[in-house]
C-alpha cells in the first residue's frame, strides 16, 4: 500500500505552455475560468476508480484501442482539465467530441458513474470557453439556435427535402442551397432518408386520434423534431398502436425538439429552454402520460431534472414531466396486448438504440414486442446493444469514425441472416439504411422503426 | 523529455500513428487502476511486430529510457504507471490468437488478447483455459502473464502461472528469445518460461505465449451459504476441503460487501447475514450432483443459517457475476478504493477476517472484505477519499499492519496483483532481504541498465513513501 501525494507529481510542467497556469488569481479572467471549471463535478471524476472496465464496451475504444478514445481516458481528461493540468484545447475539444456519447459504459460501470452528465458537462465547458473566446463556428449557430429551436424552420427544412425528392432528385437539395447550410458528410447520409411525408398530408393530422375502445390513458404524444419530419409515417404508426391499445393520443400543441441534440453538444442553456417549452406544453395538455418512440428523445426527456439541478423554480416541474415520460416500447407493453392479423414470416434482429437501452434501460420490451408478431423470428446479434455510431449528429461530425463502427455492425448483422433490422430510434434507422447500402444489401435487406413492423402486423 | 532526433527514430520504427506524445495522450498513460498514482510518460509507443518490439527496446536501451509495457492498464499495484517517465510500451496490437491446437490442447496468441476473448475461443471448440481474474473482459493475457494473474478459479485450476507453456520475449538488447513450448515435459535447462511469468515486466517484453489447455467441463452447479457468523463460513470452507472435494469456486463476502452488492445487482441477498460463500462446482453432471449435496450438507451441519442452490446455471452465474462486481460495486460508498490481496494459508481464513476488522476498528476505517476463501485469497478493501489526506494516512497504516499478520499466519503481501509500486517496501517481509538481492542480480542479467519497468518490485526499502520524479 503505497500513498501518491498529488503535488508530488509532476503534471503541470509536463502539460507546458498549454496549461493556463499563468494568470493570477483575482482578475476577472481568473474568475471566468474559475467558473467554468467549476462545472465539472469533480465528486463524480474522482468515483471513476479507472478499473478499465467501460473499455471493452466502447465503440471507439474498440475501433482504435487507443485510451484517449475510451470512457476511462475521457474521464482522466477531464480530471486532468478540471484540476488545471490540461487545457482545454483544441486537442481536449477533439477528444471529447470523439465520444458517441452512446453511454454503454454506464451499463458496464460497477460504480455507477454519470458519464453521460460528464461528457455533456465537459462539452459545455469547451463551448462556454470558446465563447469566451469569441471562437464560434458558423455551422455550430446555424445548427443550434437557428434550426433545431424554432420547429416552422425544421418543417421547412422537411418540406425542401420533400421537395427534392418528390423530384427525384438529390441534386435539386443542392442546387437551392439547402445542404450548403450543413456540413458535406450530412449530404452523404441524405441518400438514407426515406420518403418524407408531404405538406398536405402532415396538414391533414387531427390534433387528437381518439381510442378505438374504452380509453384507458389519456396521452401525450411526444413527436420529436426530427422524427415528425423525417419520419411522419412512423409517428402515425405508433398513435394507431397506442389509439389501438385503448389510449386517446393528443398530439399536444407548442410542444419543441426534446434538446438532446444541445445538450450532447454543450449548449446547455438551449437545452433548457426547449425542455421549459416542453414540459410547459405538457402541463397545459393535462396527459396521464408523455409517449415518445425515439429512444434518444426519450432519454433527453427523462433527463430533464438533472438539467434544473440548479433552478429550483424548474426543478420540481421537471420531476414531476419526467415521472410521466415513457418509451413507447414500455408503455404498449404495460397496456392490454395488440392483436396483430397479418404474420409478417420475417427474420429480424432488434438494434438497441443506446439512449433507450443504456439511457434508460428499456432493453426487453421491444424484444417482447417483436416476438409477439405471429411469423417473425427475432435473432440476436453477438452485440445488439453496441452502437451503430449514428449517436445523434455525430456520424456528421465523425463521419470517418462512425462508418467505421457502421461496417463493423454490418458484419455482426449479416451473421444473423436477417432480413430486418428492427431500430428503436431515427438516427439508428437512418445509419441503419446507410449500413445496408454500404455492404451492398439493398433489395435484401430493410431496415424499420419497431412502430412501423408492428403496424405492418396490425 | 525525448530530443526530437530520438522521437523521429522512433517514428520512423512503427510510423507516426502509433507513436504518441500530445499532453492529452500522455495523460491518458499516466495510470492505471490503482488508486493515488499517476505519473506522466515521454511516449506511448504502440508497436505492431516482434521486429518493432525489438528496435524501440534497442534504442530505449542504448539511451537509457525507461520502457513499460502495458495491456489494458487494469494492474491493481501500479504495475503499469510510468514512474520514472520514459516509454508506455503498449501492447494491444499483439491481439491475434495465431493457434489452437485441439491435438495438443494448446493455444498460442499475442500477449494483447483480451482475457475473455481467449475464453469464447477456446470454449468454442469444447476447450477451457481456467484463469479468470476479475477484470478479464478487458485485461490482456500478456498482462495477467507478467503480473501472475489469479481469478476464482484458483482452488480448483490453479492461476496464470499454471498454464503458461511457452513464451517468445525480447531483452533490452533487441535480441528475440524463446522459452518452453507446447511440451508437456520439459527440463532442457532452467525454467525461464516460470521465471518471466510474475516478473511486471522488469525482465523482458513477452511477445508471444503458448498456454495449456483443458476440456471445459460438462457442468456446473452454484451452491449459495449464508452464515450469522464469519467464524462458521471459514469452518464450512475447511470441512468442505477436509471431505476431499475441491470445488473450482469459493467465494467469500463479508456482510458490508453484500450489502454493496446487492445495491448494485439487486439480488434480494439476505443482509442480516454476516457473510456468505458462493461455492461453484463443475465437471461431469453425476459428480458435480453429488459434490454440490455433500457440500450442502457439510454447510447446514457446519451452522450456516440458509443454504440455497441456484435454481438454475443462469442464476448461479448471476451470483458470481455479482461477485465479480464487488471491487467496483465498494467503490460507489466513497470516492477511493484501495483494494489488496493479503493472502493466508487456508486453514487461517477466520483469523485473518477477524485480524482485518480489528485492524479496522483501530484506524476507524470501513474496509469491507471479500475474496477467493478457497484458496485463503482475501481482498480487504478500503474506502476512503484520497482528499483527505490525515484518512489517507492512517489507511496505510492499516495496510502495512494488515501485511504483518497476514506474514505472521504463515500467508503473503501479495496472492496475486503483484507486487509493483504498491507492495514494494513490503517484499523483504515475505522473501527476505537474501532473496531480494538474488532476484535483483537476476534482474541485472536480464536488463543491466534498469530500463525495463524501473521502480518497480524493488523499492527503497528505507522510505515509506514512494517519491515520483521531479524532472
Amino acid at each position: 500500500m503505497t500513498t501518491k501525494i498529488p503535488e508530488l507529481m509532476n503534471l503541470t510542467e509536463r502539460a507546458g505552455s498549454e496549461t493556463p497556469h499563468a494568470e493570477t488569481p483575482h482578475t476577472p479572467v481568473a474568475a471566468a475560468r474559475e467558473a467554468l471549471l467549476g462545472k465539472f463535478d469533480m465528486d463524480e471524476l474522482l468515483n471513476c476508480m479507472h478499473c478499465g472496465f467501460c473499455l471493452p464496451t466502447c465503440p471507439t475504444y474498440q475501433q482504435t484501442g487507443l485510451e484517449t478514445y475510451s470512457p476511462r481516458g475521457r474521464i482522466a481528461l477531464m480530471k486532468g482539465v478540471a484540476e488545471e493540468k490540461l487545457a482545454i484545447d483544441a486537442e481536449f475539444e477533439k477528444n471529447m467530441y470523439a465520444c458517441l456519447g452512446c453511454r454503454a459504459c454506464e451499463t458496464a460501470c460497477p460504480s455507477g458513474i454519470a458519464y453521460g452528465q460528464l461528457i455533456e458537462t465537459a462539452r459545455e465547458v469547451v463551448e462556454d470557453n470558446k465563447k469566451r473566446q469569441g471562437k464560434r463556428s458558423f455551422t455550430r449557430k446555424m445548427i443550434f439556435k437557428n434550426v433545431f429551436p424554432h420547429p416552422k424552420r425544421i418543417r421547412a427544412f422537411g418540406t425542401a427535402l420533400w421537395v427534392a425528392q418528390a423530384l427525384g432528385l438529390q441534386k435539386a437539395a443542392n442546387r437551392t442551397g439547402l445542404m450548403r447550410i450543413l456540413p458535406r458528410e450530412i449530404a452523404e447520409m441524405q441518400h438514407a432518408v426515406a420518403r418524407i411525408a408531404s405538406p398536405v398530408q402532415r396538414k391533414q393530422r387531427s390534433p387528437m386520434l381518439p381510442s378505438e375502445k374504452e380509453p384507458i390513458l389519456k396521452i401525450g404524444f411526444f413527436k420529436g423534431c426530427i422524427m415528425d419530419e423525417m419520419f411522419y409515417e412512423t409517428n402515425q404508426a405508433t398513435a394507431r398502436l397506442l389509439s389501438k391499445a385503448g389510449c386517446d393520443v393528443v398530439f399536444v400543441e407548442d410542444q419543441a425538439c426534446c434538446g438532446a441534440l444541445h445538450a450532447h453538444s454543450g449548449e446547455k442553456s438551449g437545452a433548457a429552454n426547449l425542455a421549459k417549452r416542453n414540459i410547459e406544453a405538457f402541463e397545459r395538455a393535462g396527459v396521464d402520460f408523455v409517449v415518445n418512440n425515439a429512444g434518444g428523445c426519450g432519454a433527453a426527456l427523462k433527463d430533464y431534472g438533472h438539467w434544473f439541478t440548479h433552478d429550483p423554480e424548474w426543478r420540481g416541474r421537471a420531476d414531476s414531466f419526467v415521472a410521466k415520460v415513457r418509451d413507447a416500447n414500455e408503455l404498449l407493453v404495460e397496456l392490454p396486448p395488440l392483436t396483430f392479423h397479418k404474420p409478417l414470416n420475417v427474420r429480424v434482429t432488434y438494434q438497441d438504440s443506446c439512449h433507450l437501452a443504456h439511457g434508460q434501460g428499456v432493453r426487453n420490451q421491444p424484444r417482447q414486442l417483436i416476438r409477439s408478431i405471429p411469423g417473425v423470428d427475432l435473432v440476436e446479434m453477438s452485440h445488439p446493444d453496441s452502437c451503430c455510431g449514428s449517436a445523434g449528429i455525430y456520424n456528421i461530425m465523425n463521419f470517418d469514425m462512425s462508418m467505421d463502427i457502421l461496417d463493423d455492425k454490418m458484419e455482426d448483422v449479416q451473421r444473423t441472416k436477417a432480413h430486418m433490422i428492427v431500430t428503436a430510434n431515427p438516427g439508428c434507422l437512418l445509419q441503419m439504411r446507410e449500413g445496408i447500402m454500404r455492404a451492398g444489401l439493398q433489395g435484401q435487406m430493410e431496415a424499420v422503426h419497431i412502430m412501423d413492423l408492428l403496424d405492418r402486423a396490425l | 523529455m525525448l530530443t526530437e532526433d530520438l522521437r523521429q527514430q522512433f517514428i520512423s520504427v512503427v510510423g507516426q500513428k502509433w507513436f504518441l506524445d500530445s499532453p492529452n495522450e500522455l495523460h491518458a498513460y499516466s495510470y492505471d487502476a490503482t488508486p493515488l498514482l499517476q505519473s506522466i510518460p515521454d511516449a506511448v509507443i504502440v508497436p505492431g511486430s516482434v521486429q518493432e518490439v525489438a528496435a524501440v527496446l534497442r534504442m530505449a536501451n542504448e539511451h537509457r529510457i525507461p520502457v513499460i509495457a502495458r495491456g489494458s492498464g487494469t494492474n491493481l499495484a501500479g504495475g503499469a504507471i510510468p514512474v520514472q517517465g520514459g516509454i508506455v510500451l503498449n501492447m494491444n496490437r499483439f491481439n491475434q490468437i495465431y493457434e489452437i491446437d485441439e491435438k495438443n490442447l494448446t493455444a498460442t496468441l499475442g500477449p494483447g488478447v483480451i482475457t475473455a476473448d481467449l475464453h469464447t475461443a477456446v470454449e468454442a471448440v469444447g476447450l477451457f483455459y481456467p484463469p479468470d481474474p476479475g477484470s478479464m473482459r478487458i485485461s490482456t493475457v500478456g498482462g495477467n502473464v507478467a503480473q501472475g494473474a489469479g481469478g476464482m478459479r484458483g482452488l480448483k485450476y490453479g492461476v496464470t502461472k499454471d498454464y503458461v507453456m511457452g513464451l517468445e520475449y525480447v531483452l533490452p538488447t533487441g535480441e528475440v528469445l524463446r522459452s518452453g513450448g507446447k511440451n508437456v515435459k520439459d527440463v532442457a535447462g532452467y525454467d525461464l518460461t516460470r521465471l518471466l511469468v510474475g516478473s511486471e515486466g522488469t525482465l523482458g517484453v513477452i511477445t508471444e505465449i503458448t498456454v495449456k489447455l483443458l476440456p471445459f467441463p460438462a457442468t456446473k452447479r452454484t451452491l449459495v451459504v449464508y452464515c450469522r457468523n464469519l467464524v462458521d463460513a471459514a469452518r464450512i470452507v475447511e470441512r468442505i476441503i477436509a471431505a476431499r472435494i475441491i470445488p473450482a469456486t469459493i467465494e467469500f463476502l463479508d456482510q458490508a460487501t453484500m450489502k454493496v452488492v446487492d445495491d448494485f445487482a439487486k439480488l434480494g441477498l439476505p443482509l442480516d447475514m454476516a457473510s456468505m460463500l458462493l461455492i461453484e462446482q463443475d465437471g461431469v453432471e453425476a459428480q458435480v450432483v453429488q459434490d454440490i449435496e455433500k457440500i450442502a450438507d457439510i454447510a447446514r451441519q457446519t451452522g450456516a443459517a440458509e443454504v440455497r442452490m441456484a435454481a438454475t446455471m443462469e442464476e448461479g452465474a448471476k451470483l458470481l457475476a455479482a461477485r465479480r462486481s464487488a471491487l467496483s460495486a465498494l467503490s460507489r460508498l466513497r470516492p477511493t478504493t484501495i483494494l489488496e490481496d493479503a493472502t493466508v494459508p487456508r486453514a487461517r481464513l477466520a483469523e485473518m477476517v477477524e485480524e482485518i476488522e480489528r485492524v479496522a476498528r483501530k484506524y476507524n476505517l470501513q474496509i469491507c472484505t471479500f475474496g477467493h476463501a478457497g484458496d485463503g485469497n482475501l481482498h480487504p478493501t478500503c474506502m476512503t477519499d484520497e482528499r483527505d489526506h490525515e484518512e489517507i494516512e492512517r489507511v496505510e497504516r492499516a495496510f502495512e499492519e494488515i501485511f504483518h499478520a497476514a506474514i505472521r499466519f504463515g500467508g503473503t503481501i501479495t496472492g496475486e496483483h503483484g507486487v509493483g509500486m504498491a507492495k514494494s517496501r513490503y517484499l523483504h517481509l515475505k522473501v527476505g532481504e537474501g532473496a531480494i538481492e538474488l532476484m535483483e542480480r537476476l534482474k541485472a542479467a536480464f536488463d543491466p541498465n534498469n530500463i525495463l519497468n524501473p521502480g518497480k518490485v524493488f523499492a527503497k526499502r528505507d522510505r515509506r513513501r514512494i517519491v515520483v520524479r521531479q524532472s
